[in-house]
């Protein structure tokens, strides 16, 4: 059987001192939309380890990220393989939840580094000053021409979650933009 | 560049929103018992103001809620807003 | 030709050609400067007069010298920097654009800031000092190579060093600060809502992107943008060597050339003594000042001062040759002739209130400058300097820094010290300025206004004399102000014309109004990185590289690449497709249908919201089974069709059509938020996490049978319009046996990161012929399957689609049913989707052709019947046929129609739009 491939999975990941941009491939994510004041909102969080963010833009890290996508929609992140579906159905109970597998729907392009801020400036009309969007923020934006959940990360690090049909697109924008950072010498 | 101010996710671009028209346009109760010209008038009748008027707006490109601003058309300005539901 | 070179300047020496010819500037010149330091005076040629035009200002309100240079079809020389080995030619008449791409790489940047300060002169540095002191975020944005405004053109000092020494020495600290940046080279050129404002970075050939786009967002904005001067409207004031006082004064000690030899100074103010006395110093011959006061300034040494007069002619064609002065109040005019090869204007200052403008403020006339400075505005602005007319230095550095400050407390920073602004020496208070717009005259044929648009007094007073009164007609009807650069001299100057030949009062009239960009900016530049392969996402499925491999052309839908046909060698599109299309009616295909919208919707309401939704009934839905359905907007009108699949009481999928995905999600979210929150519903889009492999024909379930081993495939195991998790090629898969062709058909749905091991498993099996998107839609079109925005156009409902099946009779309400009843829905000339078969089978008809009921064209305008919406060559039917929309369509089964075609009229026969199969008869294989 042939390998799983991911959107990304012909991408080299280039690193500098400054910058270091790389495919994070076959994350588990969910989708999850409840409540936030219901029961079952209560359960997902403890059968999480962390209650979920009701502030907008921010993002919980406990076993899984829980990134708050609106005001009762999360995104939940966890490694790859983990079975998250089942531990929210199962933490839900018959409550009235959607819980949706969209492990393939984004993938996640991490993107590092000291000039990691610049690079994003270039598309991302968010303000990304660290006092603005330090981690632990997160953000339902654009970025380029594309719609990415942009998540900050301890140490000037981020995390695009950017929809598998657009990475490709993406991985390119930010390759060309990046070579400011990486030391390409102009055309 | 307008910035909307999203009730959720704060000032953005208005590059993130799409436009959802006037407000306060609610879907009739019981469309079968409205005169053809009732119904016309909800599918095809819009106020077009100058000056301060109630519109929707969808944030498409964020969290995508509705919500509802009062702006003013000859100016942009934006003087309040709600949200829906 | 002599250097005019003032003697001891340095300068690193720097080649360069102009109109073929080579010369020598120095580092740091512009074009125009090493052009005025090699004494070439004339540049240009105007456009519409082909009068010889010189250098008539040092930056960018230059009307006259336009040059060409590399794939730069129109610059300005007085902003152009001087490149080692720059070729450049004068542009005469208009601008061409250049033959060759750009082939630049040009970028932008989004920024916010507490306070942007616009303009890096005395005011605007002292405002960006005072705001960063606060701890405010800062940005200052200055256009020019050198900061510091004005003073590299005057020679000012500020605390005892040279103006430009402080400001560069000011500015170097400011950007030290981490929360200041400063950007040099940059011209802020629009002003936009809630303080969004976009500038121009020119980095230059060597930096990674030659010219940056600042998208910048600013919690207040201090404009201190400086004024410029303004010029006179006398007789033949376009001379080469007629130039503005200040702008000549600019290249003495700026670049150290000397624009003439002998001058003579026109002035209704203070301010061109100063440029004078710059000028003597540097060896140029003040011959005479002129001045329209009655009550004239100190003199340069030597220079004769002429109070009360006025210039009334330039003598020489090529050049100036003699200046022509005459007492202003004099009926019989006392004209005297001056040699001199230079004359220098001062018609006063106009703030620069460009930006304010745009901003949305107001303008105020101000009677002691004669000019317009800003008033009220409502966004988060500030001006200070000169463009709200200070122009003093002092002046200008105190209202600067109070302004800054203003500006951070404004955007909530304490303003804990008050900023020291520097020393300067002590100015004479000027003289009150006359205001004089125009030297009358009895011919002001040469009286020019607009120099680049060769609009003169009298075109304008041509235009009040032919009733106009605004000067927004006045603009349009004469041109004057729509050149390069608009208006930047000519604006305010038209303005006073009018009012001149209409004897109203200048503050009566006001500007035009300004528009960005107020300098001009490339496209290329615009564009970013927008271009070519970046130019729009392009969206792949996870079978991309298969298709690319296999050497599929694309096809567009929307901003997605779908492989459109695979051909073999030596195949056209025609028999590429020719091919497929058999493969699937003989045997099996497959195409990748992973495009296609998928919305997961859960709820113990799914049923009751989807049944509000669709047209149809899917609350019946039984789990494991699937519908087709069709959506409607309230108008009735057909929005978008797809399967709806029923995976538990209280979860769907839905499908969209490839470009409406996005828009149905919304459309759902829409209805739910506003009309239906007591809908218990959620929607959430899956289409990018799975691959969709769409299998289909006769042999397409022995192909199954083999991949899905587990999987019982027979027609009463497996029947038409139901779906089964299983497993295909080893691959967890939901299998739905549904079809868009009429044959036997499945879709395979796995995982997007096992799509492409499901693609090379069907055809691994070596029987499967991959089609692409054109074969699809003959295959559908042949079935008569519309497709939602080719075969539908918004005005289109179920009924006349021949769909009135699809529209549920039992539901009390759905979107669009009300309009079910309107008269206009039900009325016999609507267009009905209907086949046509040309009577030459082999005519492909062109889509969007139209359709008439006659041989023979009648006289304009001719009534159409309707249109061609789909149009394919069939290897079934052995022949073109083509599905139309046409009015009253149904009833005219049979009939013959014609579609003109330039000259000719081509005739079909209207058939029904199923024009394969229509028992449905293969479908079960």
């Amino acid at each position: 059987m042939a390998e799983r491939l991911s959107p990304l999975a012909r991408f080299t990941p280039v690193s500098s001192g400054d910058l270091r941009i790389a495919e994070i491939p076959f994350l588990t994510q969910i989708n999850l939309r409840v409540d936030p004041k219901s029961r079952a909102a209560a359960d997902i969080g403890l059968a999480l380890g962390a209650p979920l963010p009701t502030e907008p833009g921010t993002c919980a890290s406990a076993d899984a990220d829980l990134l708050w996508l609106g005001p009762d929609e999360w995104l939940v992140v966890g490694e790859r393989g983990r079975d998250l579906e089942g531990t929210i159905r199962a933490a839900a109970g018959t409550a009235h939840a959607g819980i949706t597998d969209v492990s393939a729907q984004r993938t996640v392009v991490a993107v590092e580094g000291p000039r990691s801020r610049d690079l994003l400036a270039h598309g991302c009309a968010l303000d990304l000053h660290p006092r603005v969007f330090g981690p632990g923020r997160c953000a339902q934006t654009m970025l380029a021409r594309a719609q990415v959940v942009l998540a900050a990360r301890d140490g000037d690090a981020f995390r695009v979650f950017v929809r598998s049909s657009f990475a490709g697109y993406l991985a390119d924008w930010l390759m060309d933009a990046a070579g400011e950072y990486l030391g390409v010498t102009p055309r | 560049m307008l910035l909307i101010p999203c009730p959720w996710c704060g000032p953005r671009d208005e590059a993130e929103f799409h436009y959802g028209g006037q407000a306060h346009v609610a879907y009739p109760e019981n469309p079968a018992a409205l005169s053809d010209e009732e119904w016309a008038r909800y599918l095809f009748f819009r106020d077009n103001p100058k000056g301060r008027f109630a519109e929707r707006w969808n944030h498409t490109a964020g969290c995508r809620r509705w919500f509802n601003a009062v702006r003013n058309t000859a100016t942009n300005e934006i003087e309040a807003r709600e949200v829906t539901a | 030709m002599t250097s005019r070179r003032m003697t001891g300047w340095q300068g690193e020496p720097v080649r360069f050609r102009f109109d073929g010819r080579d010369y020598e500037g120095v580092r740091g010149d512009t074009l125009a400067s090493a052009l005025l330091a090699n004494g070439v005076r004339t540049v240009a040629a105007s456009p519409a007069l082909g009068r010889p035009r010189g250098i008539y200002a040092a930056w960018t309100e230059e009307p006259n010298a336009l040059v060409r240079y590399g794939v730069e079809p129109m610059a300005q020389a007085t902003t152009l920097d001087l490149a080692e080995g720059l070729d450049a030619t004068s542009l005469r008449g208009r601008g061409r654009l250049s033959e060759e791409p750009d082939t630049g790489r040009y970028d932008a940047v989004y920024a916010h800031c507490d306070v942007l300060v616009v303009g890096a002169g005395p005011a605007g540095i002292a405002a960006a000092t005072a705001a960063a002191e606060t701890g405010a975020r800062v940005i200052i944005a200055d256009d020019r190579p050198i900061a510091g405004g004005s003073l590299p053109d005057t020679a000012e000092t500020v605390g005892g060093v040279p103006g430009a020494e402080w400001a560069a020495a000011t500015l170097a600290a400011l950007d030290d600060r981490p929360d200041v940046r400063v950007l040099s080279r940059t011209s802020v050129f629009g002003y936009y809502d809630d303080n969004h404002l976009v500038a121009v970075e020119r980095r230059g050939v060597d930096a990674y992107s030659r010219e940056r786009v600042w998208r910048i967002r600013a919690r207040r904005v201090v404009l201190a943008t400086g004024a410029h001067e303004r010029p006179i409207a006398f007789a033949g004031n376009d001379r080469p060597g007629v130039m503005l006082a200040a702008s000549a004064r600019a290249y003495v000690n700026r670049h150290g050339v000397l624009p003439g030899e002998r001058a003579v100074v026109f002035t209704t103010n203070d301010s061109a003594y100063a440029a004078a006395r710059d000028l003597a110093a540097a060896g140029v011959e003040i011959a005479a000042i002129v001045d329209t006061r009655e009550t004239a300034g100190p003199a340069p040494d030597g220079a004769e001062v002429l109070a009360g007069h006025v210039v009334t002619a330039v003598g020489g064609e090529e050049g100036v040759t003699s200046v022509t002065v005459s007492a202003s109040d004099r009926e019989d005019r006392d004209d005297r002739e001056i040699e001199a090869d230079l004359l220098l204007v001062s018609g006063g200052w106009n703030p620069l209130v460009h930006l304010f403008s745009q901003a949305g403020g107001e303008l105020r006339h101000d009677d002691g400058i004669g000019s317009f400075v800003p008033g009220s505005v409502r966004q988060a602005v500030e001006v200070a300097g000169a463009a709200r007319g200070v122009f003093t230095l002092a002046g200008c550095l105190e209202d600067g820094a109070a302004a800054g400050a203003r500006a951070a407390e404004a955007a909530g920073f304490r303003v804990e010290s008050v900023f020291e602004t520097p020393g300067t020496p002590a100015e004479e208070p000027a003289a009150p300025a006359g205001h004089l717009w125009l030297v009358p005259s009895a011919d002001y044929g040469t009286h020019f206004v607009d120099l680049q648009r060769d609009v003169t007094v009298a075109d304008v007073m041509k235009a009040t004399g032919a009733g106009l009164r605004s000067v927004e007609h006045v603009k349009r009807y004469t041109t004057a102000g729509t050149a390069h650069d608009q208006g930047k001299l000519s604006g305010v100057l038209t303005s006073a014309v009018v009012g001149h030949a209409l004897g109203l009062p200048l503050a009566d009239l006001g500007t035009t109004t300004f528009r960005a960009p107020y300098v001009p900016v490339g496209f290329a530049t615009l564009a970013g990185r927008d271009r070519g392969a970046l130019h729009d996402p392009v969206r792949t499925t996870s079978l991309h590289e298969w298709h690319v491999v296999y050497g599929a052309p694309f096809e567009n839908v929307g901003q997605w690449k779908r492989p459109w046909y695979y051909p073999r060698a030596g195949e056209d599109m025609e028999a590429a497709v020719l091919r497929e299309c058999h493969a699937v009616r003989t045997a099996v295909g497959a195409m990748d249908a992973s495009t296609l919208g998928k919305i997961d919707v859960q709820g113990p309401d799914a049923a009751e919201f989807l049944d509000r939704i669709y047209t149809n009934m899917m609350s019946t839905l039984k789990v494991g089974a699937i519908r087709y359905g069709v959506m409607c907007r309230p108008d009735g009108m057909v929005f978008d069709d797809g399967t709806v699949i029923r995976l538990a009481d209280d979860r769907f999928l839905v499908t969209t059509t490839t470009g409406n995905a996005a828009a149905v999600l919304d459309w759902m979210e829409e209805w739910l938020q506003t009309e239906w929150p007591q809908l218990r519903v959620y929607c959430t889009s899956v289409t990018e996490h799975w691959a969709t492999v769409a299998l289909a024909g006769p042999g397409s379930r022995d192909v199954l049978a083999g991949l899905a081993p587990g999987l019982a495939v027979d027609a009463a195991s497996f029947p038409f319009m139901t779906w089964r998790d299983t497993e295909v090629a080893g691959l967890a898969a939901r299998v739905c046996r549904i079809s868009f062709s009429g044959e036997l058909a499945y879709e395979i749905n796995v995982n997007a990161w096992d799509g492409l091991a499901l693609w090379e498993a069907v055809m691994g099996t070596g029987v499967v012929t991959p089609y692409g998107t054109e074969t699809m839609h003959v295959l559908r079109a042949e079935k008569g399957y519309p497709i939602v925005g080719q075969d539908t156009d918004g005005t289109v409902t179920p009924a006349d689609l021949g769909m009135d099946w699809v529209v549920s009779k039992k539901k009390p309400d759905f979107i669009g049913k009300r309009s079910f009843a309107r008269a206009d829905t039900s009325r016999p000339d609507r267009k009905h989707l209907v086949g046509l078969l040309p009577a030459d089978a082999g005519r492909l008809l062109p889509e969007g052709a139209h359709l008439v009921e006659t041989s023979t064209l009648p006289e304009p305008p001719v009534p159409t019947l309707g249109h061609v919406t789909s149009s394919y060559r069939s290897a079934v039917l052995d022949s073109t046929f083509a599905l139309a929309l046409v009015s009253g369509g149904r009833d005219r089964m049979g009939e013959v129609l014609y579609v003109p075609l330039g000259d000719e009229q081509v005739p079909v026969t209207v058939t029904s739009h199923i024009l394969y199969d229509p028992e449905g008869a293969r479908r079960d294989g």
